[in-house]
Parts: C-alpha cells; sequence; structure tokens
C-alpha cells in the first residue's frame, strides 16, 4: 500500500524527468510512451487506492519520507497523507490526467516540441498529487507552488506568442496575489497551534477559535482571520470573483492544458484546499459565509459573461470559473462532501467539454471563434454526441423521482445536492447563495447549449477551404473522450451514496469536518419537494430558451442585444473587470517601474556610478593615447630617457 | 702623446651617440635605422675590446666576437624582415610605419 501511494506520486515525476531532460536523445514518441504509461499506471494504482481507503476499514495511512526542515520548534516532513479525501482526489487527477496525456499524442501531433510538453503536463501531475497528498500546510504550499510554475510554463507554453506569454504572466502574477494571502494565513496557523501539520492543526482547532490575533493594527478573532487569509489563496487559484481575470486568459495555452490544469484538476485545488482544513472552516462562521458569499457571486458573475463569449473555449472557461464558484459555496455553507462530490463529477465533464471543444478546434483546424462554426456535427458526429453529454452533465439534467435519486448525468446530482445544502441550512447567506445558484443553473444551461447550437447546428459560417478539410478526431484523441463521457454520464450516478447519500459517514471517515457535513446533508435531504426540482426545471427551461434563440429564431440574439445594448455591454466586456485592474494596478505599476528605471536606475545610479566612471576612464584614456603615435624612434626616445634617467639614479645614489 | 683608455672610450661615446642621433634624427627608412643600430653595437664593442686591453683580461676580446656574431645574424634578419615589409607595403619610409598607433 505504501509502496503504491509512493509510486502514484513519484512515477509521473520520473517520467517528466526522463522526457524532460532526454527528450533530444530519445525524440517524440519514447517521451509519449514514457509519460503515457507513468500515468496510467498512476491511475491503475490510484483506483487501488481509492477502493483500499474508500471502502476499506483503514481510512488513513500517512507515509512517512523524511524531514524536511527542523528550526525550534518547526518540524516540517515530507509526508504522504492518504485519507479519502485525497483518495478522491488522487482518482480526479490521475484519471483526467492520463487521458489528458494520451489526448495530446493526437492533439499536438504537429508540434515541434512535443517531448516538452508531454514533460510539462507530468510534472504538473507530480505537483499535483504532491498538493493533495500533502501531510501539513508547507508541503501543500510547495504542491500550490509547483501547480502554479507548471501552469505558467504550459499557458506559455506557445512562447513565440505573444499574447501566450502575456496570458502566463497574468495567471503567475495574480496567483501572487493570491499566494500572499495563502503564506500569510499559514503563518498565522503555525502562530496560532505552533505547527503547521494538520493533524496537530486540527486538534488544536478549538483552542484557536479561542484566540485573537494583531493583524493590520485590529484586534480580531484569530481562526476567522485565519481562515480568510488561507481563502484568499483559494480565490487566487480556483478563480474566484476578483481574482478570477487569469482563467480565461489562460486559455491562450494548448487545448489539453485546458482541460487538465484549468478545468479538472488545479482550479479546484482551492476547493480541495478548503474541505481539506475543513476543521477550521467549520469553527469559523464567519470566514465561511465570505466563502459561500464569494464563491455565490462567482457562480452568478462568470454565468453571465458566459452568456456572451463567442470563444469557445472561453465560454468553457466561464463555466468553469462559475462551477467553481458553485463549489465554493457550497464549502461555505457546509456541505464540503457536496462540494468534493461536484468537484469530482465536475472534473469529468469539465475535462470532457474542454477536450470536445479542442477537437472541434482541431477538426477546423485551430478556429476557436463560435461565429465561424456552425454544422460541425455532420464533420464530427461522434465528438458531437460527446458534446453532448458534457453539456447536459454541465446542465444537470436528468429525470427525477426514479431509481431511488432519480436517473440522470453527473451534474444532475451534484449540482442539485450543493443548491439543496445552501437551501437546507436556512441562513441568509444560504438563501442567497441558492437563488444565485439557482439562476446561474439557468445560464448554465443556456450558454453551454449555446455552444452547442452555435458550433454543431445550423449551417456552416467560416470558409470553405476549411470546411472541406474539416474531419473527425484520430482514434487516439477519441479514447480519452468517451472514457470521460462514461464519467460524465455515470460518476454522480455511481458516487451519489458514498459521497452524499447514507453511506457517506462510512466513505468519508475523519477526512471532512463531521459535525458540519452531518447537519448540512441531513438538513439538505429534507428540503420541500421545489427546492430539488427548481435546479432541473430552470436547466430545461435554459436549454430551450437557447433553442430557441439559436436554432429556431436566429436573429433574436442580435434583437436581445440591441434592446439591452447596456447589460450586453456589461457582460461581453467581463464586468470590466480587466479594464478595472488595469487601470488601478497595472497602469500605475507600469509608470511607477518605469520612472525608477529611466530616472532612479538610468539617470542616479548608471549616471553618477559605473557611467560616471566609465567615462572619466575614457577621458583619461583618450588623453593617453596621443603618447603612441606609432613611430619606433618615439618609443626608442622614452626608453633611452628611461635607461638615462634610471643610471643617472643609480649614480646618484650610489654616492 | 700616448693613446690611453681614455681616448678609445671616448671614440665609442662618440659612435654610440651617433647611433642614437640617427635613430631619433633619421626620417628617411629603416635601413638607417638598422645601420644606427649596429654602429652602437661597434661602439660597445670598441669599449669592451678598449677594457680588455688595459685590463689584461682576454674574456671581454672573446665578449666583443659573441657581440658581432649576434651583430651579423641581426642585420641579416633585420634586413630579411626589411625585405618582406617592403614587399607587403611598397615603402619602408619611417614615416609611413606606424600600425602601433594608439
Amino acid at each position: 500500500m505504501d509502496l503504491a501511494i509512493k509510486l502514484i506520486v513519484f512515477l509521473p515525476l520520473v517520467a517528466a524527468a526522463i522526457a524532460g531532460l532526454f527528450c533530444r536523445v530519445i525524440g517524440s514518441r519514447p517521451a509519449q510512451i514514457v509519460t503515457c504509461a507513468a500515468l496510467l499506471i498512476a491511475a491503475a494504482l490510484s483506483v487501488f487506492v481509492f477502493v483500499k481507503i474508500g471502502f476499506g476499514t483503514e481510512k488513513l495511512i500517512v507515509v512517512k519520507l523524511f524531514s524536511w526542515m527542523e528550526s525550534g520548534t518547526l518540524d516540517i516532513a515530507w509526508a504522504l497523507r492518504v485519507d479519502t479525501l485525497t483518495a478522491v482526489m488522487l482518482i480526479v487527477v490521475t484519471g483526467v490526467s492520463s487521458m489528458v496525456h494520451i489526448y495530446s499524442i493526437g492533439y499536438m501531433e504537429e508540434d515541434p516540441s512535443i517531448p516538452r510538453f508531454m514533460a510539462y503536463l507530468s510534472l504538473f501531475t507530480f505537483f499535483m498529487l504532491m498538493l493533495v497528498t500533502a501531510d501539513n500546510l508547507v508541503q501543500l504550499f510547495f504542491g500550490w507552488e509547483g501547480v502554479g510554475l507548471a501552469s505558467y510554463l504550459l499557458i506559455g507554453f506557445w512562447y513565440d506568442k505573444p499574447s501566450a506569454n502575456a496570458a502566463a504572466m497574468k495567471a503567475f502574477i495574480v496567483n501572487r496575489v493570491g499566494d500572499f494571502g495563502f503564506a500569510l494565513g499559514i503563518f498565522a496557523v503555525w502562530m496560532l497551534s505552533g505547527s503547521v501539520g494538520f493533524e496537530e492543526i486540527f486538534g488544536k482547532a478549538p483552542q484557536m477559535a479561542q484566540m485573537r490575533i494583531q493583524f493590520l493594527g485590529m484586534d480580531l478573532p484569530a481562526l476567522e482571520t485565519a481562515c480568510l487569509l488561507l481563502f484568499v489563496g483559494a480565490m487566487g487559484k480556483s478563480a474566484q470573483l476578483g481574482l478570477h481575470t487569469w482563467l480565461p486568459d489562460a486559455m491562450e495555452g494548448p487545448t489539453p492544458v485546458s482541460a487538465l490544469i484549468h478545468a479538472a484538476t488545479m482550479v479546484t485545488a482551492g476547493v480541495f484546499m478548503v474541505c481539506r482544513l475543513s476543521p477550521l472552516f467549520e469553527l469559523a462562521p464567519t470566514a465561511s459565509m465570505v466563502v459561500t458569499l464569494i464563491g455565490a457571486a462567482t457562480a452568478f458573475f462568470a454565468a453571465t459573461v458566459g452568456l456572451t463569449q463567442f470563444d469557445i473555449k472561453r465560454v468553457v472557461a466561464y463555466s468553469t470559473c462559475s462551477q467553481l464558484g458553485y463549489m465554493f459555496f457550497a464549502c461555505g455553507v457546509g456541505g464540503y462532501s457536496a462540494a468534493m462530490f461536484h468537484l469530482t463529477t465536475h472534473a469529468f465533464f469539465k475535462a470532457l467539454l474542454f477536450l470536445g471543444s479542442g477537437s472541434v478546434i482541431h477538426c477546423l483546424h485551430h478556429e476557436q471563434d463560435m461565429r465561424k462554426m456552425g454544422g460541425v456535427r455532420e464533420k464530427a458526429p461522434q465528438t458531437f454526441i460527446l458534446m453532448w453529454v458534457g453539456t447536459l452533465a454541465l446542465s444537470g439534467i436528468g429525470i427525477p423521482f426514479i431509481l431511488g435519486n432519480g436517473l440522470g448525468f453527473a451534474g444532475f446530482y451534484s449540482k442539485d445536492i450543493m443548491l439543496e445544502s445552501a437551501f437546507g441550512v436556512h441562513t441568509t447567506v444560504g438563501q442567497i447563495a441558492f437563488w444565485l445558484g439557482v439562476i446561474a443553473a439557468f445560464m448554465t444551461a443556456f450558454y453551454s447549449t449555446r455552444l452547442m447550437f452555435m458550433t454543431f447546428y445550423g449551417k456552416y459560417r467560416g470558409d470553405h477551404h476549411t470546411w472541406d478539410h474539416a474531419h473527425e478526431s484520430p482514434l487516439v484523441m477519441m479514447i480519452p473522450l468517451y472514457v470521460l463521457g462514461i464519467g460524465a454520464a455515470f460518476s454522480g450516478l455511481v458516487g451519489y451514496d458514498w459521497f452524499v447519500g447514507h453511506d457517506w459517514q462510512h466513505f468519508w471517515g475523519k477526512s471532512l469536518a463531521l459535525k458540519a457535513t452531518e447537519e448540512v446533508l441531513h438538513h439538505a435531504h429534507e428540503v420541500p419537494l421545489w427546492v430539488k426540482l427548481l435546479p432541473l426545471v430552470c436547466a430545461v427551461a435554459g436549454i430551450a430558451l437557447s433553442y430557441y434563440y439559436y436554432v429556431l429564431r436566429t436573429d433574436m440574439p442580435e434583437r436581445t442585444v440591441r434592446r439591452f445594448p447596456g447589460l450586453h455591454a456589461l457582460f461581453y466586456n467581463k464586468w470590466y473587470f480587466d479594464e478595472l485592474y488595469d487601470a488601478v494596478f497595472v497602469k500605475p505599476s507600469l509608470a511607477i517601474g518605469r520612472f525608477l528605471w529611466k530616472k532612479g536606475d538610468g539617470a542616479t545610479i548608471d549616471g553618477l556610478g559605473p557611467d560616471n566612471v566609465a567615462a572619466r576612464a575614457q577621458d583619461m584614456a583618450g588623453m593617453l593615447m596621443r603618447f603612441q603615435s606609432g613611430y619606433l624612434y618615439h618609443y626608442a626616445f622614452v626608453m633611452l630617457v628611461g635607461v638615462a634617467g634610471l643610471v643617472t639614479y643609480f649614480m646618484l645614489s650610489a654616492r | 702623446m700616448t693613446i690611453g683608455l681614455g681616448h678609445y672610450l671616448t671614440v665609442a661615446a662618440v659612435l654610440f651617440t651617433m647611433g642614437i642621433l640617427g635613430i631619433f634624427l633619421n626620417r628617411k627608412n629603416v635601413i638607417v635605422i638598422l645601420m644606427c643600430v649596429e654602429l652602437m653595437l661597434l661602439a660597445v664593442n670598441i669599449n669592451l675590446v678598449a677594457f680588455s686591453v688595459f685590463q689584461g683580461n682576454v674574456v671581454g676580446q672573446i665578449f666583443a666576437m659573441l657581440v658581432l656574431t649576434v651583430a651579423a645574424a641581426e642585420a641579416a634578419i633585420g634586413l630579411a624582415i626589411l625585405v618582406v615589409y617592403f614587399r607587403n607595403r611598397g615603402t619602408i619610409a619611417v614615416e609611413d610605419i606606424n600600425a602601433m598607433k594608439g
């Protein structure tokens, strides 16, 4: 068991090292084989570990590797902590990652630097596994920064594209803001509990809730402050409102990257972190309230933006942002198991949607604008069907009342249980989250089916040359789609009882905050019937409206835009967040930087320091240069004068 | 009047000074410089021989022979260099040889 866990985590690292360091020696094909094989083995082992932990009696395994640092009372060790929460993440990460690896063989076929790409993907997987198996906050932070690095490298993978470089830097810098908060949160937790190991922190959580802390000159409740700071980190990584601006731009990276990092795994790290620290958040009601509000606001905000975008990947990106908002408000109200459930199902169907979009983009020769698509189902029928599976899963479509819990796609179960949790807690923020979530569910159904209708239905709107060469993706790209399609269709049905149904206590063990989860799940199962049905009704209504707008009456979108020009401009321009940040942060920073560069560094330091000294030395040299006439007899004359001088000196001094 | 050591040294000093002045005042060509160097060497030889005779020590004369040999070799090499230089540059005028100018 220990060996299996070690292999899961370190196989991707080994594969990344082989593919990355020896890529010039071994070439593309072996690099693909090594990385894919490593990931497939890791995925198979993850299933084994998941079954052992999730359904066995041993609910927690800690594999100690070695001591990392010891300084005074600070003692940090490398250890792999595997409980159900981690086991679920292992399945998600290795499962989606292995599929994306295989998919990349087809998608990146024509790229000149395949080994580098595969190495980055595997490296990312390693860091992500390190993150989810962390046994203490510092190790979590190591994985956290590692995935940030891998994300940066992969967004900027096509480094000859200026927009990709800009997007990579933006992702990195925005994440620094969140990571700053996260680091402060870790410091705060260490200050309060004297430890960074999860076991010790959770043990001291009740005492920490009583403490107070001085922060920014204010006297604040300690645990609330620490949780809020940690949540700032989660906001950065999971692209929540305020720190979300990097996620849509991150779509500049290759599509498999978007599927793996910016949909299924890395962006969910924030949700994972909040769930991992749920024993702390459980005792911090104010912080949880903030989590709920931010999550709900993000779910709503991102859905509104998703309605108007035309880039196929950006629509899916905003959808991801919105779904992450759902997960956070579920965490905020205490429905940690519901959030993890949605995280899992979302990983499958969102990766499916991204890889499906990638398949469409591949089919149409890197066309991403949906205005230049249409009718693609003729050319890519399999992708078409699988995209429908993903879309229905995202919209949360299913048939209620049959088979006990109803029968539906993955999102049907997970989105419902989150909304029911929010409604069930009967607090004001819970209600706000519920209603924003329901509206967002309507919009989700609308924009995701809009994507389907604009892409696959109607007439093709691009140029004929592309259309004639359009083709269904190769088998190596379709197999991952099918696997993820199965996950998107059935993961909700299969997982419901374990994650949030009556087996949840046995399944989760002690890996989540028990008290809050029990309360929330209890209430969530007891909500009125209309609450259970409302999300489904909204989703169906959204799909119907979308069908009306984009298939039956294709002039309606135009007319609606003309009717509400202000609102459309607001949504289309992403609520002007980029413009606002540009004016408030980016421009002033650039101005300060330019001032310090030109005036501070250039004029003052260089002008008076090195440049000045160099200039004087040059003047001197210029003067001395005139002595060098180049005529032999001048040199000889100087030599003679020197010898005469020397001889005279010795003669005089000898006396 | 007997001819003593001072006379010999005076002749040598005059020859030596002529050699030096020849090097500095010469504006014509490099062969003159070469000849002046020879002249200076010969002045030194006279000194050596004079001292040798007046001190009754034969080493000075042997050393003078050595200097002559070296001077001959040097003249041969110097002239050879000059010939090559003339082939390359087409001139051996002193004014034109200033490749070392800074």
